[in-house]
């Protein structure tokens, strides 16, 4: 479903991210890639929303060379793929319920499918009764509930999560990645970039490891090795 | 679907002006000055416009006729000077007519309207009042008058004399005075205008800047260029429109004070009245441009984050 094909990747300051990157996604798989600071993850993740160009070599998702996919067909492209960050990223100017719905109407979903879809995915992430609340009014826990829900509001063919428990604390750690593993069990594929050990060792899913840019480990129901 | 859209990104638009209230405000309160200078660059440029008009109209000829001179010949006379492409009227005044004139002018100094019993007969003579079309042309017709043209010729004779060249120093100024205020005031128009719509520009460049997260979360969330623009586009709209009406409100007050001190030293004009009279258009003028200012700037400033790869 994804490949990086020998993806390398300098910046124009000179800063060398990714080096020489090779490896592949199926459908379905849950892997995390786990990595110090500054090791490439959060590159890797931006050549796969389009965000940047690899220097050489091509990245891939579902045949398809994102590099060479148009502009203007680049959101149809982000539709297929939900994604949620450390910190959030939500639109602060709108409700829990709007910011869920705007992922739909980006989509061009009709007002039917949003007023069915958005209270039931608030509902799968346990929201429902902060569903008009400002993301100023909701906890780190429930914000990164929101992200989620608006990730996978569109039913999307992968989930990237860039470090989601990065800002939470344990209790909340263990319930985002008890949604992530549901997502992944009705067959969604998910990437789980994070530095949390216990996060990995608990999955007991395929991790890749990364170090300066290069992937030194790629185990099938790895540990976390750093 | 492109209703549904529009629909959307219209009640975006209004969701976010509302909300983003403080900064709406300050983009709205900056818009009102622009607008307000713009604005006033129109209202001055019709009030010197009307004030040079006036002045203008001041400037005549009056070509003095001989006594003795039949009517049918300073008809003849008047109709040969309506044939000039130059002249825009010429007003017929009998001896009977001057004389009447002459004495209402000097109604209240009774020793002139004394002498001028005394005298008896009537002392004055006919005239013919001509108005130019532009007060450059008095020197041609001038010259028509003096009998160089061929038309003209038999008819000096009752011409007892032409006040031109009594006044030509002052047409000469007053036409090089009213040329200059013109130039002048479409250049201070003009300079007035670019200031304002560079102060609109940045102030909503600014509020779109405080925005540039959320630009970037809905493209990562798949919004179309389109999609993410219009919302910023219908804030822009609203803040001019705002700002529009507001300035509005403010001119009425202001030209209202203004009418007393312009009728203090020059008398032509009422701004008030003139306000008034084309609100309709200074109200399309200042809420449109506005508006566009609005649209535009909001236009250019998202396109900044936009056009990211």
């Amino acid at each position: 479903m994804i490949y990086f094909d020998n993806v390398s990747k300098v910046y124009p300051d000179g800063t060398s991210a990714l080096d020489g990157v090779t490896f592949s996604v199926d459908q379905g798989e849950f892997i995390s890639i786990v990595g110090h600071s500054g090791a490439g993850k959060t590159t890797l993740i931006k050549l796969l929303l389009g965000e940047e160009h690899p220097t050489s070599g091509s990245v891939s998702f579902d045949s398809v060379d994102i590099q060479k996919v148009r502009a203007k067909d680049m959101p149809t492209l982000r539709r297929r793929i939900g994604v949620i960050f450390q910190n959030f990223r939500l639109l602060p100017t709108k409700t829990a319920y709007e910011n869920v719905a705007f992922a739909m109407e980006a989509a061009g979903k009709t007002d039917e499918e949003i007023a069915s879809d958005v209270p039931h995915v608030l509902e799968l992430v346990d929201l429902s009764k902060k569903m008009w609340n400002f993301p100023r009014q909701l906890s780190g826990g429930e914000l990164q509930r929101v992200a989620i829900a608006r990730a996978i509001v569109n039913h999307p063919d992968l989930i990237i999560a860039d470090e989601p428990t990065g800002n939470l604390d344990p209790v909340n750690t263990y319930e985002i990645i008890q949604i992530l593993k549901k997502i992944n069990d009705i067959g969604t594929t998910v990437i789980l970039t994070t530095h949390n050990k216990g996060v990995v060792e608990a999955l007991g899913k395929r991790v890749i490891t990364m170090d300066h840019g290069k992937v030194v480990r790629d185990d099938a129901t790895g540990k976390y090795a750093l | 679907m492109l209703w549904v859209n529009t629909k959307r990104i219209i009640k975006a638009g209004f969701i976010n002006f509302w909300r983003n209230g403080s900064v709406s405000l300050s983009a709205v309160f900056v818009m009102v000055v622009a607008l307000f200078m713009i604005g006033s660059t129109f209202l001055l440029t019709a009030f010197l416009g009307t004030a040079l008009k006036d002045l203008e109209n001041k400037i005549d000829i009056n070509i003095y006729i001989a006594v003795g001179t039949k009517e049918s010949e300073i008809m003849d006379l008047k109709q040969r000077l309506e044939g000039l492409p130059e002249v825009e009227t010429v007003l017929y005044v009998t001896r009977e007519q001057a004389l009447e004139n002459f004495r209402e002018l000097h109604k209240d100094d009774h020793r002139i309207i004394q002498a001028l019993d005394e005298v008896g007969d009537n002392p004055l003579t006919a005239i013919l009042n001509v108005k130019a079309e532009e007060p450059s042309q008095y020197e041609g017709i001038s010259n028509f008058l003096q009998g160089k043209s061929a038309l003209v010729s038999g008819a000096s004779s009752i011409i007892s004399k032409v006040n031109y060249n009594d006044n030509k120093i002052a047409i000469d100024r007053l036409s090089r005075l009213i040329e200059g205020v013109k130039k002048l005031g479409s250049i201070i128009t003009a300079l007035l205008i670019g200031i304002s719509v560079l102060i609109t520009f940045n102030t909503v460049r600014l509020a779109i800047f405080i925005a540039r997260d959320e630009i970037s979360v809905m493209r990562l969330v798949g919004g179309g260029n389109h999609y993410i623009r219009g919302p910023f586009l219908v804030e822009g709209v609203i803040y001019g429109l705002v700002a529009g009406l507001l300035t509005m409100i403010l001119f009425y007050p202001v030209t209202y004070w203004l009418k007393n001190v312009t009728q203090g030293f020059y008398g032509g004009i009422d701004l008030l009245q003139y306000f008034v009279a084309n609100f309709v258009d200074i109200f399309l003028i200042t809420v449109l441009t506005g508006m566009v200012l609005g649209a535009v700037s909001s236009y250019l400033a998202v396109r900044k984050y936009l056009s990211v790869h």
